[in-house]
């Protein structure tokens, strides 16, 4: 049996997006990055998807790539939706999209700072949002060890000790099998 | 109603510097006839620690740019480096004045990708706690909101309910602040015995408070001179700017996740999401106080209709071996500033592969407040901020 979902229409407008079902009103859609900005446009002026609810990126470091996902909501028909694209981690650049809600300028100069991807022509983007006089790579990036970080900013405090949680209980129930 | 009136503006305008085609000032600092302020972060009118840098022209603000990063912990990435059930020590710090929100959404998602349901006690519980968290945190909230406009007696009344409030989550949970009570898999107990009588003297100590609040605050003159007609939202705003909450119910949008998209025990209580139609500080403040009153309804009805014993946990795996399937996932809950959502991501490993919390902060304080708060006088800053209901943590988690 062939599934009508709400976004099989999109298929038509563009071929190269996939789209599969979470859940009945959550739905998920991969496209290449060049048609992101389309896509997303079309689903907020043709397909009513007018909140933007969260515009975030994931680190692939194994794969190296990063992940964007946005998330679109469509008020009416109360269904929402991950937009995903992948770009490379290398000199990582992506299109804006200020001009289709204002918050999303926020959302990338947040993403411009802790993962270092560029989104030229969104205001304010270079400009420190967090982190202020920040030299070291972004933060927010899987090769960026913060325990490191933190061993070498700061002092250690005396008699603290860390445990790895499972040894540690594993040392505590069953002291006989060490 | 004409745009100059809504927002309290000075008709003359030949005093000031003509706009530019994005509605803003060319502000030129060496003319001498601009100041910069900094409004917090140590400031008595600042929700939380923020600071707003403002460009003054006499005492009108021409410009505003919000400056976070006070409080940043970097808790996202934290969480990255924990096993599953190690970062909730961290979700509910994200929000200090209500926890719960950010356990529900953690919880929820964690349940979603493992594919655990959760018994009905554990989630008539669950609906408890949140709506007592909403309950809680609304009367802060109105002590910020009157203590900025100069009411500090109605700050001393709110707290007091407060913090009885904060009693009733000791006894459920254990913790006054953050509570750590939803876990994977449901609740982490019962009720304790007596509950209900002392949580129904507390809800009507705080009705009695509500109907002095309302006579001291809703209906004092001066408050109602400085907010109404103040800090109005146009409802062409809210998608724009992403609005949610009682900001966008204010102006007539009757967007409450706890009706539109239901979850937890919901559905089967009855009530209507509380809607205001001026979209202005004072019907913003209108909105949340009735919301609170309706949280006080609430949580007569859950009390009443839930079930008393019962299993409360789902079984789980052992947590410190807890491998979570590899997927994504998304859940959203209705917290007394707007749509509180997560953003899970696992790659079926036993650490999570990343977490992003949504706050309605993140829209409301930087994009918005800027917006807003152009052509306003230095005086409103406080209430026009305090109104919206911002808390700095969940910008920078």
């Amino acid at each position: 049996m062939i599934m009508n979902t709400p976004l099989d229409n999109i298929k038509t407008v563009f071929p190269n997006a996939d789209v599969w079902t979470q859940r009945q009103e959550l739905y998920h859609m991969s496209i290449p990055k060049e048609q992101l900005v389309a896509l997303v446009t079309h689903l907020k002026e043709v397909e009513g998807y007018l909140h933007l609810v969260q515009l975030t990126a994931v680190d692939w470091i194994e794969k190296n790539q990063f992940q964007l996902t946005y998330i679109l909501n469509n008020p009416i028909k109360k269904i929402d939706v991950m937009v995903k694209t992948f770009i490379p981690r290398d000199n990582p650049t992506m299109e804006t999209i200020h001009h289709l809600w204002e918050q999303a300028a926020t959302y990338q100069r947040e993403l411009r700072e802790m993962f270092g991807i560029n989104f030229p022509g969104s205001p304010r983007v270079d400009k420190p949002f967090i982190l202020e006089g920040w030299d070291d790579i972004p933060p927010y990036r899987r090769d960026f060890d913060t325990k490191k970080y933190a061993e070498e900013t700061y002092f250690p405090r005396p008699g603290r000790e860390t445990h790895d949680p499972k040894e540690f209980m594993k040392k505590k129930l069953y002291p006989d099998e060490i | 109603m004409k745009f100059s009136k809504l927002f309290k503006i000075n008709e003359d305008r030949s005093l000031y510097p003509p706009l530019n085609s994005e509605g803003k000032v060319d502000v030129d600092l060496s003319s001498h006839k601009y100041v910069k302020l900094w409004h917090g972060p140590q400031h008595p009118g600042i929700t939380g620690n923020m600071s707003l840098e403002l460009t003054l022209l006499g005492d009108e603000i021409m410009d505003c740019e919000t400056h976070v990063g006070y409080l940043h912990r970097g808790f996202e990435k934290l969480m990255e480096r924990r096993k599953w059930i190690q970062c909730f020590p961290i979700v509910c710090r994200i929000t200090v004045p209500e926890p719960d929100y950010n356990e529900y959404c953690f919880a929820a998602g964690v349940e979603e990708l493992a594919g655990i349901e959760i018994p009905e006690t554990a989630k008539w519980l669950r609906t408890l706690t949140l709506e007592m968290a909403r309950l809680q945190s609304y009367l802060m909230w109105i002590g910020g909101q009157a203590g900025s406009l100069g009411m500090g007696i109605v700050g001393q009344w709110s707290n007091y309910c407060r913090d009885l409030v904060l009693d009733r989550f000791e006894e459920l949970t254990g913790g006054r602040i953050y509570h750590m009570y939803i876990i994977p898999g449901g609740v982490r107990g019962l009720l304790p015995d007596g509950f209900e009588k002392r949580m129904e003297e507390t809800l009507k100590t705080i009705e009695e408070f509500m109907v002095d609040i309302d006579k001291v605050m809703f209906n004092n003159a001066v408050f109602k001179k400085r907010t109404v007609g103040m800090g109005y939202i146009d409802p062409k705003w809210i998608y724009q700017f992403g609005i949610t909450g009682p900001n966008a119910r204010a102006a007539g949008v009757p967007d409450d996740i706890r009706k539109k998209y239901p979850y937890l025990k919901y559905p089967e209580l009855d009530f209507e999401p509380i809607v205001g139609k001026d979209s202005d500080i004072y019907t913003r403040a209108d909105v949340r106080r009735r919301d609170l009153l309706l949280s006080v309804d609430l949580i007569r009805q859950i009390l009443a209709k839930m079930p008393k014993d019962g299993d409360f946990k789902a079984p789980t795996p052992n947590v410190l071996h807890w491998q979570i399937p590899a997927g994504e996932t998304f859940i959203r809950s209705e917290c007394t500033r707007g749509e509180f959502a997560y953003y899970i991501v696992s790659d079926g490993s036993e650490y999570p592969r990343r977490i992003n919390v949504r706050g309605p902060s993140y829209t409301h304080a930087v994009a918005l407040l800027e917006k807003m708060i152009t052509n306003t006088n230095l005086a409103d800053v406080a209430g026009l901020m305090t109104s919206l209901h911002t808390y700095p943590p969940e910008i920078e988690r």
